[in-house]
């Protein structure tokens, strides 16, 4: 059984994105980058699967710059096999992301796909659910529980009101939510033994996708800013200012 | 120009987020068709017949799309969308579930978690944890988007649709259903309630979140949400999560109780008429945008907060 996992290098979960004062998007020059928290919680279960002997092989693939090699080291450091990095400097959409992901399944044959169910950048929530239907396999998003046992994967998601479980055949798609593992700290010899992993790097331009972006940018702009900061002296003011702000 | 919305319902009632969707897909113009699918259809259909702009209500009745099931989802609304040049899901964890399946299989963008229409091709909505909102055009022949329905007005009722049941479709050969487990609560709905009492990783235990936020929610007839680090912890059920990652919630009043601000729990709540906090540290980052900041432990200000409640009823 092999497994693919598509991780995505973002902004660090820690840091707060500041908008261009032109407008065009968000700075990330100096900004510490990370592997989005969602995909290391794909790649942490991936390698569970493989130490419960569920999984053979584990592949990381990221869709990005160079620097994404990075990530995809992160990625063999908590125990993935091996990296693949599709490399393009334009940040595709989630629609191309699925495209260039169906190409790599293509020729990786994957049995199974885990994956975040979404990016902190963008997020957007998407591109998981766009693969399972461009490869027309059944999804199950938003897991906190996978078993997997022989041509199957059991699946709990969290869902509106609570939680579902569905059995999907394989090969699928699987987007994982927040509590289905808390994933691992690499440890040093880990991270030595994943710089000697192989890390193979193709074009992204090279796969035969159209990755043209359907949604153009026409400008990114600050949300309204709160002004918070009064405090009250005790539960009885904070009473009464419910009452005369009407909204009790 | 026609729009076709996916309705969100439950219990045989149409969900509020269903009339914000239809507030959206108005600025958009054109007709407006809504489809009810699932098990128990005919209630939610009534209900949708009676807003106003709406020019009919579709209804599709399977097992499998009263599960919510991506693949039956796909199987009914790509070959309905010949018909349409929009379709607006409200962005609940279900419309978030199917609507990317439905953009790919039409071989489109999807706009996701809208919170303005510019036009009929151009859309705002929150990235980074709403720290920046992005505005996008479409150059697609046809528009897929999920819809932040708190970032819209309730639909107005007056209409009278008339509503047609239309084929299933498939059903979902590779997806089975096992099982089910719902969180069952008297409480408003978190997503429509106008008051939200979250707690947060403060209240330690999940008997103290039933005891200290619960009680509390209930005098002022609010929901109950929770931070993360709550929920991860398993005081409060998933469904619970307000945040980037969870329920984006903006009521009249939002009280957050031992809960320090993160941005992402900020980026479900922001938006909030009226935000207070009750926390014992004075730095937390909760109180730059709360309105209302009281610095106590919640062990007593919780209960002093409900004797002062009582007093002013
Ligand atoms: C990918 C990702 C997604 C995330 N998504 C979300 C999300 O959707 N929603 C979300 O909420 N978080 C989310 N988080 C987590 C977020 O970063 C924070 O970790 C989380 O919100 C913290 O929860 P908290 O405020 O309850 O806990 P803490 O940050 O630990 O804060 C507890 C607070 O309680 C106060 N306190 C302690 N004791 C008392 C007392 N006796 N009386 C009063 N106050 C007290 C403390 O002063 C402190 O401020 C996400 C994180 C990641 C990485
Ligand atoms: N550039 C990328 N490279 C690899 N995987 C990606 C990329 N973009 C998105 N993904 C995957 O798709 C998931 C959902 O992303 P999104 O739809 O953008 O929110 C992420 O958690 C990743 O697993």
């Amino acid at each position: 059984m092999k497994v693919l996992i598509p991780v995505k290098r973002v902004i660090d979960f820690n840091v707060k994105a500041r908008v261009k004062g032109d407008q065009s998007g968000v700075d990330l020059a100096n900004v510490k980058m990370s592997m989005n928290p969602f995909c290391e919680i794909a790649v942490e279960e991936a390698v569970r699967l493989q130490e419960k002997g569920v999984v053979s092989e584990t592949v990381a693939v990221s869709i990005g710059p160079i620097q994404a090699q990075d990530t995809l080291r992160t990625a063999m450091a908590i125990g993935a096999d091996r990296g693949l990095l599709i490399q393009t400097d334009a940040d595709p959409q989630p629609l191309a992301v699925a495209k260039l992901l169906a190409a790599v399944v293509a020729e990786e044959k994957p049995d199974v796909v885990i994956m975040g169910k979404q990016a902190i950048d963008g997020d957007n929530n998407a591109a998981g659910q766009m693969l399972a239907a461009l490869l027309d396999w059944p999804q199950a998003t938003f897991a906190s529980r996978i078993e997997i046992s022989g041509k199957t994967a059991k699946v709990t998601r969290e869902v509106d009101g609570g939680l579902q479980t569905l059995e999907v055949t394989l090969p699928a798609v699987i987007t994982v939510d927040l509590r289905l593992n808390e994933p691992r700290y690499a440890s040093l010899p880990n991270i030595m033994k994943a710089k000697k992993k192989p890390l193979d790097i193709k074009q992204a331009a090279d796969l035969g996708v159209d990755m043209a972006p359907r949604l153009k940018v026409v400008k990114v702009t600050e949300p309204p800013k709160r002004e918070g900061g009064v405090k009250v002296a005790d539960a009885a003011e904070l009473a009464a200012k419910f009452k005369a702000a009407g909204v009790l | 120009m026609a729009v076709l919305i996916i309705a969100d319902h439950g219990d045989g009632h149409l969900r509020e987020a269903t009339g914000k969707t239809l507030t959206a897909a108005a600025k958009i113009g054109g007709d407006v068709d809504i489809l009810v699918a699932g098990k128990d259809v005919e209630g939610p259909a009534a209900e949708a017949a009676k807003l106003s702009g709406v020019r009919k209500v579709l209804t599709a009745k399977s097992d499998a799309l009263g599960q919510g099931i991506a693949e039956a989802y796909q199987a009914l609304v790509v070959p309905l969308m010949a018909n349409y040049d929009a379709l607006l899901v409200p962005a609940t964890a279900q419309g978030k579930n199917i609507a990317p399946r439905i953009a790919a299989r039409l071989d489109v963008a999807q706009v996701s978690d809208v919170v303005a229409v510019i036009s009929a091709d151009t859309f705002t909505h929150p990235i980074y944890a709403g720290n920046a909102l992005e505005t996008v055009q479409s150059s697609d022949p046809k528009k897929v988007l999920t819809v932040r329905a708190s970032a819209f007005a309730d639909a107005v009722t007056g209409g009278s649709a008339k509503i047609e049941s239309i084929d299933a479709g498939a059903g979902a050969a590779g997806t089975k259903f096992v099982s089910d487990e719902m969180v069952k609560s008297d409480r408003p709905e978190l997503a429509g309630a106008k008051i939200v009492v979250s707690g947060g990783r403060a209240l330690g235990s999940a008997e103290e979140f039933h005891a200290v936020i619960e009680p509390l929610a209930d005098k002022l007839g609010a929901a109950v949400g929770a931070s993360r680090a709550a929920v991860d912890a398993g005081y409060a059920p998933n469904d619970y999560q307000v945040g980037q990652t969870g329920k984006v919630v903006a009521p009249d009043l939002y009280l957050a109780i031992g809960i320090s601000g993160a941005i992402q729990h900020l980026a479900g709540m922001k938006d909030s008429k009226v935000i207070a906090a009750i926390n014992k540290d004075p730095d937390a980052p909760i109180f730059a945008i709360a309105d209302y900041g009281l610095v106590a432990d919640y062990k007593t200000a919780v209960p002093e907060l409900m004797t002062a409640l009582n007093a002013l009823k």
